[in-house]
């Protein structure tokens, strides 16, 4: 059985709902918004990282090249992985060195 | 070919879960499952081709590429690069017959781009798939999915492009096709080929070494392209962007990821070179063109996403 779970993201105030059997940037996609930048949508490329403030949730596999066991234990993790079990909050922040270049450029097609 | 260099020979991919990347390239991209190893990896083959793998998966906590391989046309050759390669100033590696199942010896050393590239001179003749070698039929009836003609080229992302110009050119017998020059005429792009296809393998500038960008599948038609946008959507593949046309070699193409994050292309057509055809050039400032010939902007996830 699938739930469906609300997505928070914190930094712009967007919601949007997460069925447990899709990823939270799937969700993003399906629903129109706008918050965490699209790239391979296969936990490789490291451009959908978010930090998530609250909630449960499962991964699947991420290159440990974006996400170590530290950073995924704190909620650094790949918004293409993530799968919700709870309502979840997150935030979106381009990484430093990624800043200027993809922040709102790589959109939902 | 003038130093013996005579193809793309295999690429090794690292990816997160193997059997779902085995699922993609069996049945998604088309290609044949011909061995496995005791590390896990697993092995496969386009149709067309005659030699026993030209991709190589291999399970991994990190996406990206291996190496790519290109293969020579005898051991003397291979003796000559590797003399060739040592007195340029680029260290040479020695991975014996065997480690990949059914290749020969190779030479591997790393592109001043920070790409790793091998060469070899032997591999398991299995001829082409599903067909005979005499009276062949047109192609095998049980191919599946995109049905992938053969492993054609990989672009990758790096720094150092005149270096590994070049290595390519002056040591390998590489030509440059097709290139993108700044406005200070700095290139940042190069189209290398070693036969008279539009590229057997491509560098795009990047600061950061060693980034691979996509490997490349060859189809027959534009039909064929547009088949495979088909299976992407189907299959709920991620895809980047296409089906289109590149001003660049103006291959018609579309791009999408495997499961792991590592970027396939799919094309058909594109131009093709002789020995006294010039370098085509494009500037720096019509790069949306040339990189998508119909939108002619440049969709910044094609630039900056990579393993
Ligand atoms: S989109 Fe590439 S890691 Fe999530």
């Amino acid at each position: 059985m699938t739930d469906t779970f609300e997505m928070t993201e914190l930094v712009r105030g967007l919601r949007f709902n997460c069925a447990s059997d899709h990823s939270l940037l799937k969700a993003m996609e399906l629903a129109g918004k706008r918050c965490i930048p699209v790239g391979c949508r296969g936990g490789g490329c490291g451009l959908c990282k978010v930090q998530v403030v609250s909630g449960e949730f499962s991964c699947g596999p991420m290159s440990k090249k974006h996400v170590d066991e530290a950073s995924r234990r704190c909620g650094r993790v790949l918004a293409c992985r993530v799968y919700p079990r709870s309502d979840l909050s997150f935030e979106y922040r381009p990484a430093p060195e990624l800043a200027g270049t993809n922040n709102n450029s790589n959109e939902v097609m | 070919m003038r130093k013996g260099v005579m193809r793309p020979g295999h690429v090794q991919i690292r990816v997160l879960d193997a059997e779902a990347a085995l699922k993609h390239y069996r049945d998604l991209v088309g290609l044949i499952e011909t061995d496995r190893d005791e590390q896990g990896r697993i092995y496969l083959k386009a149709w067309t081709e005659v030699d026993k793998f030209s991709l190589v998966l291999n399970p991994s906590d990190e996406p990206g590429m291996d190496f790519m391989g290109f293969k020579v046309v005898d051991e003397a050759t291979l003796v000559q690069l590797e003399q060739d390669l040592l007195a340029w100033g680029c260290p040479v590696e020695h991975i014996p017959a065997g480690e990949l199942r059914g290749c020969g010896r190779r030479i591997r050393f790393v592109a001043p781009s920070g790409h790793t590239f091998e060469l070899y001179a032997e591999k398991e003749y299995t001829g082409k798939w599903g067909v005979t070698e005499v009276n062949p039929e047109a192609w095998p009836m049980d191919l599946k999915g995109m049905r992938a003609v053969r492993f054609d080229h990989c672009l990758m992302y790096g720094d150092e492009l005149a270096a590994t110009y070049d290595l390519f050119v002056n040591v390998l017998g590489f030509y440059l096709a097709e290139q993108v020059l700044d406005e200070n005429g700095d290139r940042i792009a190069q189209f290398l080929s070693i036969s008279t296809k539009a590229h057997d393998v491509a560098f795009i500038m990047h600061p950061e070494k060693g980034k691979f960008h996509h490997a490349s599948f060859f189809l027959e038609t534009w039909e064929d392209v547009l088949r495979a946008a088909d299976l992407i959507s189907m299959t709920d593949t991620s895809i980047d962007i296409g089906p289109t046309r590149h001003g660049l070699t103006h291959g018609k193409t579309i791009y999408f990821f495997d499961p792991s994050g590592n970027r396939n292309e799919v094309f058909c057509g594109g131009d093709y070179n002789y020995p006294d055809h010039k370098p085509v050039t494009w500037a720096a400032e019509q790069l949306g063109k040339a990189i998508f010939y119909h939108d002619r902007q440049l969709n910044e996830r094609f630039l900056t996403v990579l393993t």
